[in-house]
């Protein structure tokens, strides 16, 4: 079974007041490392089938096709709202193993090394048709 | 024979020749998991020359002497690094001769089971026996195998990798289980030839021609098991035929199951003159030569009931009972919660809609069914038989909601609309 893995980020003033941005170096680097260790890790048990990190979203846009068709870029206001800014994507045998995963992504270190327990949204990747009923 | 022919009778022939060579390299040097990859070198080895140079005069035994170079070059490797030579290495590597490899053909078949039980082996999770078996057993590339679950190539090679690692941590000797360990042992075999088969049946999403290939694939080895079991019938286990008949008998209904679009067919509505009839029958015959041995077992059940369906001329001719009855004696061998839903299918449609309904209320106590999609699902599906469209609106929405299969959910969000669209 495939599943996503999303991890969110929060714009608000008071998050981004504790963002990562504001963290001393070595806590940063804990914290990358301990993210490629992680995908380090599913790679060898076979169960990667993607991982990526997405920009900040201060250049990201909104955009909707206008009456021609053509796209109508707008800026995003990130006034407390969530964005996503990485994602997993793994082929596990349960739920449970991909909620198990989750949890190791949601427990990254931060600030003095202390776990994160950040929310990771967990959601199953469709799939093929299922067996008939006969 | 021109070139792409050329290269799909290779490709048959490296895919029946894996198993063979394989067995032959484990017997000798007693690792599986180097075997494995030696023979899969051996193997894009002869993909490569062969459609160049011609296939090979004994194309088994120059298969067999890539492998064995490219063990005894490891172990020569592993030796050096270790500064002892193998006396064992150097008689290996040149007592391989064509007259062994005529006698070890006679080993062949037992080979093909023992890798099988090895592939299949009970400490290994379902996907990772999948993937070993179709590499070992089934001589598709890693890169093939990948493809078709749709992860990338690393990510299977490592789960392939995995998975023989477990192998020779738990030492399991490269022999034939007792005859006590057999019949369950079986089990798992053709439980993992069957998840085989249904991931490629059920798929249409994805290269479907790859997905259609992991079913086939999936009938050629357990019409190999079957081979093999045939040859030995003091071991034959019925239920090795009782697979290789459900096979045929759900593969025969693949072209009408899904329409243009990929979208879901129900049975009831599907072209019945797109069913494959040739494979019908080989699966009815195969079924009615199987049965009356004893011992029936629930593959066997389940091929019978395929059988009643697709030898129906339309829905409506449909045995109900007779399906019913095999659903009675299936449910009394398996607990398997899916069983009992098309039971209760089966119930209505004998019994009236009302007496299948019963039987989904008091299937909602089982807790692996309460939030399953398929109870909505089927519910949905009698309520509308009923005539209680409302109801049947908010299940196939419940099941909608619920579903993993993307298809399934284009289906039921299609009923309900269709329902909806008549008020």
């Amino acid at each position: 079974m495939k599943f996503i893995l999303m991890m969110g980020m929060k714009t608000d003033k008071e998050s981004m007041s504790k963002g990562i941005m504001t963290w001393p170096k070595e806590d940063i680097q804990a914290h990358i490392g301990f993210m490629i260790g992680l995908n380090k890790e599913l790679k060898e048990a076979g169960e990667l089938v993607s991982a990526e990190g997405l920009a900040f979203p201060d250049e990201a846009k909104m955009v909707r096709a206008g009456k021609d068709g053509l796209p109508i870029t707008d800026g995003i206001f990130p006034e407390s709202k969530e964005f996503l800014i990485g994602y997993w994507i793994i082929d596990v045998e349960s739920p449970e193993r991909a909620y198990q995963v989750a949890a190791r992504a949601s427990a990254a270190p931060g600030p003095g090394g202390a776990p994160l327990n950040m929310p990771i949204e967990v959601r199953q990747v469709m799939s093929g048709p299922p067996e008939e009923l006969q | 024979m021109t070139g792409s022919s050329l290269e799909i009778s290779i490709e048959h022939l490296l895919r029946e020749l894996t198993p063979q060579v394989l067995g032959t390299v484990v017997r000798r040097f007693r690792d599986f998991a180097a075997a494995e990859d030696a023979v899969q070198e051996a193997s894009l080895a002869a993909a490569m020359q062969w459609p160049l140079e011609g296939l090979p005069n004994n194309p088994r035994a120059w298969m067999t002497q890539v492998a064995f170079r490219r063990m005894t070059d490891q172990i020569r490797r592993e030796s050096a690094r270790r500064r002892r030579e193998s006396a064992v290495v150097q008689e290996a590597a040149q007592s391989y001769t064509p007259e062994i490899a005529a006698i070890e053909i006679a080993a062949d078949e037992d080979d093909t089971l023992v890798l099988l039980f090895m592939c299949c082996h009970p400490s290994l999770t379902p996907a990772s026996a999948i993937a070993l078996t179709l590499r070992a057993v089934g001589g598709l590339t890693t890169a093939e195998i990948a493809r078709a679950f749709l992860v990338p190539e690393t990510t299977m090679a490592q789960r392939i990798s995995r998975a023989k690692q477990s192998i020779k941590n738990s030492g399991i000797p490269f022999q034939l289980p007792t005859i006590e360990e057999r019949t369950q042992r079986l089990r798992a075999v053709l439980h993992v030839l069957y998840l085989i088969f249904n991931e490629g049946y059920t798929s249409s999403i994805g290269p479907e021609l790859r997905r259609a290939d992991l079913s086939h694939e999936a009938m050629r080895l357990t019409r190999l098991v079957h081979n093999v079991q045939s040859a030995n019938p003091e071991h034959e286990t019925t239920e090795v035929a009782g697979l290789l008949a459900l096979m045929l008998l759900t593969d025969a209904r693949r072209l009408a199951r899904t329409g243009p679009e990929g979208e879901l067919i129900p049975l009831s509505l599907q072209d019945r003159t797109l069913w494959d009839k040739q494979q019908i029958a080989e699966g009815v015959e195969l079924l009615s030569a199987t049965l009356p041995k004893g011992s029936v077992g629930p593959y066997q059940l389940q091929a019978a009931i395929a059988a009643v369906h697709d030898e129906a001329e339309s829905a409506e001719d449909t045995d109900w009972p007779q399906i019913l009855a095999l659903y009675d004696l299936l449910r009394r061998m398996s607990d398997n919660p899916m069983v009992a839903l098309n039971q209760a299918i089966a119930v209505a449609m004998v019994h009236g809609v009302a007496k299948g309904l019963e039987l989904l209320d008091a299937l909602k106590a089982d807790t692996r069914l309460a939030d399953h999609h398929r109870l909505a699902a089927v519910r949905a599906h009698l309520l509308e038989l009923s005539g209680d469209k409302r109801g049947a609106i908010t299940h196939y929405r419940a099941a909608a909601a619920r579903t993993g299969s993307l298809p399934e959910r284009n289906y039921l969000l299609t009923q309900a609309a269709r329902l909806s669209d008549c008020d």
